[in-house]
């Protein structure tokens, strides 16, 4: 039996008068990958952000339900959110490296908890950046601008940024919407690599690489969960109208 | 606020058993910048008061209505700052019927005809040297060139063209700023119908950005008003009423505003002249701001719905 | 329009015609500020050289012997500099942390009404006439400065009495000065920069303090240094507001010591300086205009660089 990393209860999401998540409940296993899949504006993106708690900083959002991490409300008052977004790593949709040196980028993180120590920061930022398949490529610039990236390079430096501060959980919102194939194929092949050590959540509007890599698809329409299992079992013998109509292209 | 507590010793917690995410770890630095941030804040509101409140206790025994009607006169015993005020209406009258036509046509040059190279460059940089240029050389400049070249010595014509220099760039800015938020397609609209681009400015453009244009005549109202430096040494310290009839030829007679006055005042050591005229001068500066704020809403108001409306033409554009 | 031919041709004509005068009398108008800008530089150039000629470069620039109406006149401008410089420095120095931190509190921490507060008394600040700022300088600073410097240099025979005109008084009217220009172009500095760039530092778990100062002020630091500048100009130009709180004689520039600067200067000898004195009051607005040039070519660059920043 996989041990759930997060459970969602209940959860619902206003955006002023929007009611932009229905009563979600879902629960997410340890160290697989999880994706959610819909059309845009279906909630899919809100949700993964309520999950390290980035909802917080949109004004007029308000959130019930519980989300549990470990068995932890997220959303209890004592939480400190600066500790739960260590434990939950993001990666966004478009790169967002800062304008800093690439080493400065993936060393952000651990210095912001504290790190001063030379050497261990060196190994940090070494193995994170292995990690993202792309130290071979940053090795012998990693004192120069992140900006002078490639955007698919870009994206696997802020992959490398958020793996270094050894998340247990990691959020990924459409990472490769804005990377060509090639770029978009070497995150899919990171993504399942680092399935051995960390719970993945992945959003994609792209059903093919939900279908690729994840272990369990969930569909959202109209920010409500529409159905969620096994990715084999969601695309191939969906339960719910909807989702097979979405999975053969009959809408969105 | 969780946000603004923070963290955790190191990379190492989350190796240590407590794995918890409740347990707040308060950085008191954080807590130490929050106050210094806060208190940042605060010094420019308590300076307001402050200042507002310190010149109007010690000032608003002085504004009577004689202090505003007469002139300080030896002979009769009075204290007052009439002509004052009627030499700083004078030159916020001649300064703004020199400088509003020439900064709204230079703006217009700049917006809808120069094509961008050099000599638009050149236009924007001179503009930006004079709007840095302190008040204090202007004040030089106007004396030497309008008050002994010229030989219009210490008037409030030299004052008034000093400063029509010294507020050109402020009118040119905010005419530039409004005819840019004016929609594109209501210039091509109007060309489309076969006018002049002249006919279009003057139909079309100057109405829209019309708000835009005043606030920044409003605004050099309030920067005329507060303004001493450039006109110590160009408009002098006459304080005296026009004599009767001779409206015309004061424009030629030396002439103090209100803050030239305060500063001579001051000087002096007149201190409930130099309050009263200060109460003044911060009503003023109140007003203005209170206009240029009730302007610029308006001005929000309808740029939005300029940008809705070509959103809609865009849109039943695309329809067709 | 008004014109009732039909021919496309005579209209073509008189139409070009009111267009070709429209466009030259714009062309003119936006002349203007060129003409402006080549004759206040030709004026101090033709004012301000003629006593480095009489007097001697070196003499006016490097001298600290400022005596223009003695028997024997020197006009060393040497303190008369440096107390602008190191003035101008320190209100900075006081203007701009309070001013960013005040622009942080406005784009980032502020509460929506807390903001609506502070916002428009900082836009009020703007607008308060130099003369004020001088006026309440002298009322309220003067007097308490002197009663410092009577409980330091009790006592001192070679300390000179200033009654509380001094350098830190100038300092500290000039940082407030100074406040609005840095607040305000910081603020938007702030504004610019991505949002992406503070979800980034946020997600990975840093509080929203670091993400400020490590993220965001980094990533607006053109625009912070095009605001610092732009209060360096506004310092060093500054005249009416110091004139009185400064004291009336040339001194170097220690904090309770009664100082002028460039500006003051001129504002307080112009009234009844006259030959080779008048001669070298233009030469102190020249060197003025000099800083301010120097200035304005470290904003263009600053402005290349592209720092988004509407100045």
């Amino acid at each position: 039996m996989v041990k759930n990393k997060i459970e969602v209860r209940n959860l619902n999401l206003h955006y002023s008068q929007n009611h932009a998540l229905k009563d979600i409940n879902v629960f997410l296993p340890e160290k697989e990958i999880s994706a959610f899949i819909g059309p845009s504006g279906c909630g899919k993106s809100t949700f993964l952000k309520t999950l390290n708690r980035m909802n917080d900083l949109v004004d007029g959002v308000r959130i019930d339900g519980e989300v549990l991490l470990d068995d932890e409300n997220i959303y209890d008052n004592r939480v400190d959110t600066t500790i739960l977004r260590k434990k939950i790593g993001m990666v966004f949709q478009q790169p967002n490296p800062f304008p800093m040196s690439v080493y400065d980028n993936v060393a952000y993180g651990p210095r912001t908890h504290g790190l001063k120590n030379k050497a261990q920061l060196d190994e940090i930022v070494e193995k994170a950046l292995r990690d993202a398949a792309i130290w071979d490529e940053v090795k012998d610039r990693l004192k120069k601008s992140a900006l002078g990236l490639s955007g698919g390079q870009q994206q696997r430096l802020c992959m490398a940024r958020a793996l270094a501060i050894q998340p247990d959980v990691l959020l990924m919102d459409e990472p490769t919407s804005a990377l060509d194939p090639i770029s978009t194929s070497k995150i899919e092949d990171l993504v399942t690599q680092l399935k051995k050590d960390y719970t993945i959540l992945i959003v994609t509007h792209n059903m093919q690489q939900a279908a690729r890599i994840s272990d369990k698809t969930a569909f959202f329409l109209l920010g409500e969960l529409v159905e969620m299992g096994e990715t084999e079992t969601v695309f191939s013998m969906p339960t719910d109208k909807r989702t097979e109509d979405y999975i053969t292209g009959r809408f969105g | 606020m969780s946000d603004q507590s923070l963290a955790i010793g190191g990379l190492k917690v989350s190796t240590t058993e407590n794995n918890s995410i409740m347990k707040k770890n308060n950085r008191m630095i954080d807590k130490a910048v929050y106050v210094l941030i806060y208190l940042s804040a605060s010094v420019s509101v308590l300076l307001l008061i402050g200042i507002i409140g310190y010149v109007l206790v010690k000032g608003i025994s002085a504004v009577t209505p004689e202090f505003v009607t007469t002139v300080t006169s030896a002979v009769k015993g009075t204290t007052g700052i009439a002509g004052n005020i009627v030499n700083t209406l004078y030159i916020i009258v001649i300064t703004l019927v020199l400088a509003t036509p020439i900064g709204i046509g230079s703006a217009i040059y700049l917006n809808e005809y120069a094509k961008p190279g050099r000599f638009v460059r050149l236009i924007e940089m001179t503009t930006e040297i004079l709007a840095g240029i302190p008040s204090i050389l202007y004040g030089l400049f106007g004396m030497v060139l309008f008050g002994i070249t010229l030989g219009m010595g210490y008037s409030i014509l030299t004052g008034s063209l000093t400063l029509t220099l010294m507020i050109l760039p402020l009118i040119t800015r905010n005419t530039q700023e409004a005819l840019k938020t004016v929609p594109l397609n209501y210039r091509s609209a109007a060309l489309g119908l076969g006018t002049t681009k002249w006919y279009m400015i003057r139909t079309v453009l100057l109405p829209s950005a019309m708000p835009g244009i005043i606030t920044g005549v409003i605004l050099a109202i309030g920067r005329i008003v507060g303004e001493s430096a450039a006109l110590l040494f160009t408009a002098g310290s006459g304080y005296f009423l026009p004599k009767n009839g001779q409206w015309l030829s004061k424009v030629l007679e030396s002439g103090g505003t209100l803050s030239v006055q305060l500063y001579l005042s001051m000087s002096k050591g007149q201190y409930d002249t130099a309050f009263g005229i200060a109460v003044i001068l911060i009503a003023i500066v109140l007003i203005i701001n209170l206009i240029t704020k009730l302007l610029t809403n308006r001005f929000n108001v309808a740029r939005s719905a300029n940008v809705a409306r070509s959103a809609n033409v865009a849109r039943s554009a695309k329809k067709k | 329009m008004e014109n009732k031919t039909t021919s496309i041709i005579g209209n073509w004509k008189n139409r070009r015609l009111s267009e070709t005068v429209a466009k030259t009398i714009f062309l003119v108008c936006a002349f203007f500020a060129v003409l402006g800008v080549a004759s206040i530089t030709a004026y101090m150039i033709m004012n301000g050289t003629p006593a480095l000629t009489k007097v001697g470069i070196l003499e006016i620039l490097f001298s600290s012997d400022w005596s223009p109406t003695a028997a024997q006149p020197h006009y060393g401008i040497l303190y008369v500099i440096l107390t602008s410089i190191i003035g101008t420095a320190f209100a900075v120095l006081i203007g701009v942390p309070i001013g960013v931190l005040t622009a942080v509190f406005l784009s980032e921490v502020a509460p929506k009404p807390l903001a609506a507060i502070v916002k428009p008394a900082v836009e009020l600040l703007a607008g308060i006439p130099s003369v004020i700022y001088g006026l309440l300088g002298l009322m309220i600073l003067n007097p308490f400065m002197y009663q410092i410097e009577l409980a330091i240099f009790k006592g001192s025979t070679t300390h000179q009495f200033t009654g509380g005109a001094n350098l830190i008084s100038a300092i500290l009217v000039l940082a407030v000065m100074i406040l609005p220009t840095v607040i305000n172009i910081s603020e938007s500095a702030l504004r610019a920069v991505p949002q992406e760039l503070k979800a980034a530092s946020l997600a990975v778990g840093a509080s929203k303090i670091q993400t400020i100062f490590k993220v965001q002020i980094p990533a607006a630091k053109s625009g912070i240094i095009t605001a610092i500048v732009l209060g360096v100009g506004r310092a060093i130009g500054e005249a009416m507001a110091i004139s009185l709180v400064t004291g009336s004689s040339v001194n170097f520039p220690l904090p309770f010591n009664s100082v002028r600067f460039l500006t003051t200067a001129i504002v307080s000898e112009m009234g009844y300086a006259a030959d080779t004195h008048r001669e070298v009051l233009f030469t102190i607005g020249l060197v003025l205009f000099v800083f301010i040039m120097v200035i304005n070519i470290l904003l263009t660059k600053l402005l290349k660089k592209g720092s988004g920043v509407d100045v």
